[in-house]
């Protein structure tokens, strides 16, 4: 098991908020990892700086062996690192197969075989049939499908998926859960940032748990459900 | 990317019906001279060097989504490099167009590169280029010389020979009409490539474009250089046709807004947008200062330029998006084609 991602101490502060808290984690080739936390946890501002939207102000984030904080999204994703957005950001007036072939750009040496990697990764996720409309026609389940696809088509080896989840029914996320797996399987390392809970626990086979920026636990999903921790600060009385 | 390969793809693309249409179209514009008189020859040539420049502009603005208003500097800059190698030392504009679109060039890096590098973005970008523009306007004016605010003449009996573009109308009215051709094929080429696919997506949303591995500052200046070098060989083009260039009018902003009323007005961003809006827009104008002449018994200047704004805004009204894409649905063309 060689590491993909490695993230030591990294801190960001904004004015006197510090929004993540030295969190450290560390993601395996090959496998499906997810943070979690309540609202303001600090996911997203930790996303954003894996995925270098964002520079730490203190620590370290390495992919695949290299540094990789301060770097450009643009070079990151050409060294196989890809992102979706949690409000997505689909090329509204473009169609889907335009959106998709433009992720696939990157790594197909022209434009035919980048259209026909765009029309693979769209039957993956099922919206071959809407290849044709535009992206702002879709609805919010087919964009949020289209967000994965596009930085699908970019072949990453890993894949930062920031709450796909969100805002979809739950029939919807389980459809959006079986594509992740089968992603996962076909050999793309995934790091999700979630808050719907039940998809997470059922598709990730490790969870860090982020409270007020800060690591509160780390562990498979059994193993954080049952931590007093996540119990108290994230789950709540609900779950007591 | 094959020249060739791409021309044949194409015209592999395009449905069979549009392509007899569009060539049905070229075909009478090759013959149109024989019944054309020196006046319509010259609305006809206006008509195509405002297609050709507003495709240029397209780039720029329809599909990478950066404004500028002022594209004039291109065009003097084009003519003034033409016209002095011509007059001063005697090359032939067809090797002229070379040195002036690397002036051009030249010129729209230094633009792009300090708006796209310093993050300066929609309406500061667009006064950056307008201030180049004046900046020119007023350095050329000043500039002994290039004949300073009096004006640059190019001398009419000079070596009467096409290749030097000395000739009449009827010369100018092919020259602009290949030259018209010629800027939508390469637009359709580039539309279809990857970095015409870059230039969607920065349009559309520079930062997703930046996380799908695009390098949104290269794409940016691309778009820059590639449209400045467009227009600098159509003012080549025009100061031939003029005989004189002066700063005032050449490097004037009402040029600048002038030439992107076209694709404006045929639809941003599309192909036959640009080409489209100015067969509609010069004639028009065209007929407008010839009523006006008649009325008011003299040419009153800029007032093409109000009648342009008010078609501008009766066309925005009805078809928000322009003509062709409205004529496009009307046609039965889907969505996703040109």
């Amino acid at each position: 098991m060689t590491t993909l991602l490695d993230v030591r101490g990294v801190t960001k502060r904004f004015r006197g908020l510090t929004a993540v808290d030295n969190v450290s984690l560390t993601v395996t080739e090959g496998e499906i990892f997810a943070v979690i936390g309540p609202n303001g946890a600090g996911k997203t501002t930790l996303f954003n700086m894996i995925a270098g939207a964002m520079n730490p102000d203190a620590g370290s984030v390495t992919f695949a062996g290299t540094r990789a904080d301060g770097v450009p999204p643009h070079e990151l994703c050409r060294r196989g690192l890809a992102r979706t957005f949690q409000i997505v950001r689909p090329f509204p007036e473009l169609t889907v197969i335009e959106n998709a072939t433009i992720g696939a750009m990157m790594r197909a040496p022209d434009m035919e075989a980048a259209r026909t990697k765009a029309g693979e990764v769209l039957r993956q996720l099922d919206l071959w049939d809407r290849r044709e409309a535009k992206a702002k026609s879709l609805t919010l389940p087919d964009r949020k499908r289209l967000e994965c696809a596009r930085a699908l088509a970019t072949g990453p080896r890993l894949l930062l998926l920031d709450e796909v989840m969100a805002g979809l029914r739950p029939t919807e996320v389980d459809r959006i859960v079986a594509i992740l797996r089968e992603i996962n399987r076909s050999g793309v390392t995934i790091l999700l940032i979630e808050h719907v809970m039940r998809a997470t626990m059922a598709l990730a086979g490790r969870i860090h748990v982020l409270h007020h920026g800060a690591t509160i636990a780390e562990g498979t999903p059994e193993e954080v459900t049952r931590h007093p921790k996540v119990l108290e600060s994230y789950l709540g009385a609900e779950a007591l | 990317m094959n020249p060739f390969a791409t021309l044949a793809r194409l015209v592999d693309e395009a449905p069979r019906r549009a392509l007899l249409l569009l060539a049905a179209l070229v075909a009478v514009l090759l013959v149109a001279p024989v019944a054309l008189d020196r006046y319509l020859l010259s609305v006809f040539f206006l008509i195509f060097w405002f297609a050709t420049v507003g495709q240029a502009w397209n780039i720029m603005m329809g599909f990478c989504g950066q404004l500028s208003l002022g594209h004039a500097l291109y065009v003097g800059l084009g003519g003034y490099v033409g016209a002095l190698l011509w007059v001063k030392f005697g090359i032939s504009p067809a090797i002229a167009i070379v040195p002036a679109m690397l002036v051009a060039m030249a010129f729209g890096a230094v633009i792009g590169w300090l708006g796209f590098r310093f993050g300066i973005e929609g309406v500061y970008f667009a006064l950056l280029t307008i201030a180049f523009a004046e900046v020119a306007r007023i350095g050329f004016d000043n500039w002994s010389f290039v004949g300073g605010a009096a004006g640059f003449f190019i001398p009419v009996s000079a070596a009467a020979s096409p290749v030097n573009l000395r000739g009449g109308p009827m010369l100018f009215y092919y020259v602009a009409l290949a030259m018209m051709i010629i800027a939508f094929i390469l637009c359709a080429a580039l539309r279809r490539s990857r970095l015409g696919h870059a230039w969607l997506a920065v349009r559309e949303d520079a930062e997703a474009a930046r996380a799908l591995g695009i390098d949104v500052f290269r794409a940016k200046m691309a778009a820059v250089v590639i449209s400045a070098a467009m227009t600098a060989v159509a003012g080549v083009v025009y100061g031939f046709y003029q005989n004189n260039l002066f700063p005032s009018q050449t490097f004037d902003i009402a040029r600048s807004i002038e030439m992107i009323l076209a694709p404006i007005i045929g639809g941003l961003g599309t192909l036959f947008g640009p080409i489209l809006g100015a067969f509609i827009l010069t004639p028009l104008g065209q007929i407008l200062i010839a009523l006006v002449e008649k009325i008011a018994g003299r040419a009153i200047p800029g007032v093409n330029l109000v009648f342009y704004g008010a078609a501008l805004m009766v066309i925005i009204w009805f078809t928000p998006n322009g003509v062709w894409p409205w004529l496009k649905k009307k046609l039965g063309i889907p969505e996703g084609r040109e």
